[in-house]
């Protein structure tokens, strides 16, 4: 049984994610009681999918590995993992949250040692990979997951490959009696930090997402051209695994258009441009990457980094919004559109097509479990009516990480400021 | 703000962009235009045209009046509607589109032999004479645009669907002399002479 010691004095964070896990851990830093809800069995979110960070191209895992470390030195911080806050009733200083915990399956005896994964037969898509590769039916999410702690996939419970996981575990840290739970805890305030979700590439119909192999999105491209990812580090055509230099990027996937996200996402123009240096560092001088672009968003300090790609030989910049993507000779996706530069009108084949899709909330604007301003992107506004909750990086607005973090600690200093009042209350 | 200030927004302010806010079925979406292209590359026609619809928008914006009226793009439009399904701010491009070639046609700016130019005044006149369509009369209107002996030639081509038709009762031979109309075409013409009052009073003046 999980249990939860907090008081009206305690902020909950939901969502672990580099926002939730900033939020939780400047919170819990200055000494308030905080308790972190995430319904992932690990932390880390999807920075802990991104291979490299802009404008520094460093690796995310460097500050997961830093935050983490904090996490595990602060006795003030309690992380729930495989949890949803399912309701949250009251009003600023006391509510009531209700959190559904799900079967693990596994508990803190685990050393992460892999043996249950040897013996588990069934495979699953690996949902860290975006389907890309397959996971076993016990697996551990990533190689730096926190907790680091196998997990067991709700499907093979009840077949013979639990029965099997169980038997191998040396350390008896495999329960097949585990059950779903509900849980009720008092806080005080609450960080709302639920994130991002990338949009279904497939709504954008004449992009042929789910027609054509070789045209994928920006976060799959991201896990590719990670080496731990689901090629190895290789950039490949996914229809027949051919190394792919000539790649298009297709800007506002989905993003400022009124068809699909009303807002402009921000990352995706500094994403596309980061992924291009993966391509000409992977290719050199045989990479050739063409981004097609309504206008490049590249603001502050970033305006360095697009004028350094802008320089490179071999990337081109195409202005339009591709119009539509037909399929060419050897799989190739075909670009059609005119070039309002001169308005020449093109069709090009690329090896692969890459989708710089958009960011949505990742909770559904209906699917909120209390009553919040939700603006017309889905996203929280900050407003009277929130009283002691407050949204944090994407749950807020669509942020890079830099911007989700200054978010979460601005929310993480106002449910502070909720908590003092209710312990000054109390004396 | 200064004076000079005030006298280079004056240079960028023109006059043809408030005319077709004003005067255009649709006009003032124009300046709504964040010239993606993707009307232009989903145009099935695109590559027929002088202008496709993002640049129009953008001559319009650039106050190239006579190009943009002189046009024979918006001619072009077969109403397919692939621009308005995608255009990301959802402009009703079409109907942009057909409100300037009116418009170009009011103020008499049509480009010489367009051929659907032509056509669409063929059509408003036959209807107008019966408040009906005479289908034939219409279509040897067409095949005799060009003059008579182009007009011969389009008919014989044509004739064995003629032919067809006449069998099948889908044209009638006598509808070539009068042909059939509605009761009061008096009243339909005085209908639309009324509704062509209040839209000419509804125009404003640029000079």
């Amino acid at each position: 049984m999980t249990e939860v010691v907090a008081t009206n004095q305690t902020i909950l964070v939901v969502g672990g994610g580099i926002s939730g896990m900033t939020a939780a851990l400047e919170a819990a830093e200055t000494g308030a009681q905080v308790v972190l809800v995430e319904k992932r069995p690990y932390l880390g979110g999807r920075v802990s999918q991104l291979y490299k960070y802009f404008p520094k191209l460093c690796h995310p895992t460097c500050g997961l590995e830093i935050n983490q470390r904090r996490a595990k030195m602060n006795p003030n911080l309690t992380i729930v993992t495989g949890a949803e806050v399912s309701k949250l009733e009251g009003e600023a200083g006391d509510y009531t949250a209700t959190v559904k915990l799900s079967p693990t399956w596994v508990n803190d005896n685990c050393t992460a040692c892999g043996d249950c994964a040897k013996v588990v037969e069934a495979e699953f898509d690996d949902e860290y990979n975006y389907g890309m590769s397959k996971r076993k039916g016990a697996y551990l999410p990533h190689v730096m997951a926190h907790p680091m702690k196998y997990v067991l996939d709700p499907a093979i419970i009840g077949t013979d490959d639990a029965q099997k996981a169980k038997d191998a575990c040396k350390y008896d840290a495999i329960d097949l009696g585990d059950e779903a739970q509900e849980i009720q805890f008092p806080v005080g305030a609450v960080v709302w930090a639920t994130g991002w979700k990338p949009y279904d590439a497939a709504k954008i119909q004449p992009y042929g997402y789910d027609r054509f192999e070789n045209v994928i999105t920006n976060v799959e491209f991201e896990r590719m051209a990670d080496p731990k990812g689901p090629t190895g580090g290789k950039i490949l055509r996914p229809s027949d695994s051919k190394e792919a230099k000539n790649v298009a990027f297709i800007q506002c996937a989905g993003s400022r258009d009124r068809n699909h996200l009303y807002h402009c996402s921000r990352i995706c123009c500094m994403a596309s441009l980061k992924q291009t240096h993966y391509v000409v560092d992977a290719y050199g001088d045989d990479a050739d990457v063409s981004i097609y672009y309504i206008d490049i968003r590249t603001i502050d300090r970033f305006e360095d980094f697009y004028t350094k790609v802008q320089a490179m030989d071999n990337v081109k910049f195409i202005k339009s919004k591709v119009a539509s993507v037909t399929l060419g000779e050897n799989d190739n996706p075909c670009l059609n559109g005119v070039d309002t530069e001169g308005y020449h009108r093109y069709a090009t084949e690329h090896d692969l097509v890459v989708l710089a899709t958009g960011m949505e909330p990742s909770v559904s604007v209906d699917s909120f479990p209390v009553d919040v301003e939700i603006n017309r992107e889905g996203f929280i506004e900050p407003a009277e009516k929130n009283g002691g909750i407050f949204a944090a990086g994407c749950a807020s607005d669509a942020l890079d990480v830099n911007r989700a973090v200054q978010s979460a600690t601005g929310a993480a200093l106002k449910a502070i400021q909720v908590v003092n009042r209710v312990a000054r209350a109390e004396g | 703000m200064s004076e000079t200030n005030k006298a280079t927004i004056e240079q960028y302010r023109n006059s043809f962009l408030s005319e077709v806010e004003a005067n255009v079925e649709e006009g003032e979406w124009v300046k709504m235009c964040m010239q993606c292209g993707v009307c232009s590359g989903s145009c099935p026609l695109g590559k027929h045209w002088a202008h496709p619809p993002q640049e129009i928008f953008m001559m319009i914006r650039a106050g190239k009046r006579d190009e943009v009226l002189a046009s024979d793009s918006m001619w072009m439009c077969t109403s397919c509607y692939n621009c308005v399904v995608r255009c990301p701010r959802q402009l009703p491009i079409t109907h942009i589109m057909h409100g300037l070639a009116t418009y170009a046609k009011k103020l008499g700016l049509v480009p010489q032999n367009q051929p659907t130019a032509k056509f669409a005044e063929i059509f408003w006149n036959n209807m107008m004479k019966k408040g009906r369509v005479n289908e034939l009369k219409l279509g040897l209107s067409l095949y005799f645009k060009d003059g008579f002996g182009a007009g011969i030639k389009e008919s014989l081509r044509n004739k064995d669907l003629g032919m067809k038709m006449m069998k099948a009762k889908r044209m009638a031979a006598s509808e070539f002399f009068g042909g059939h109309g509605v009761k009061d075409i008096g009243g339909v013409q005085k209908m639309i002479q009324k509704a062509q009052e209040i839209e000419d009073a509804r125009m404003k003046k640029f000079d």
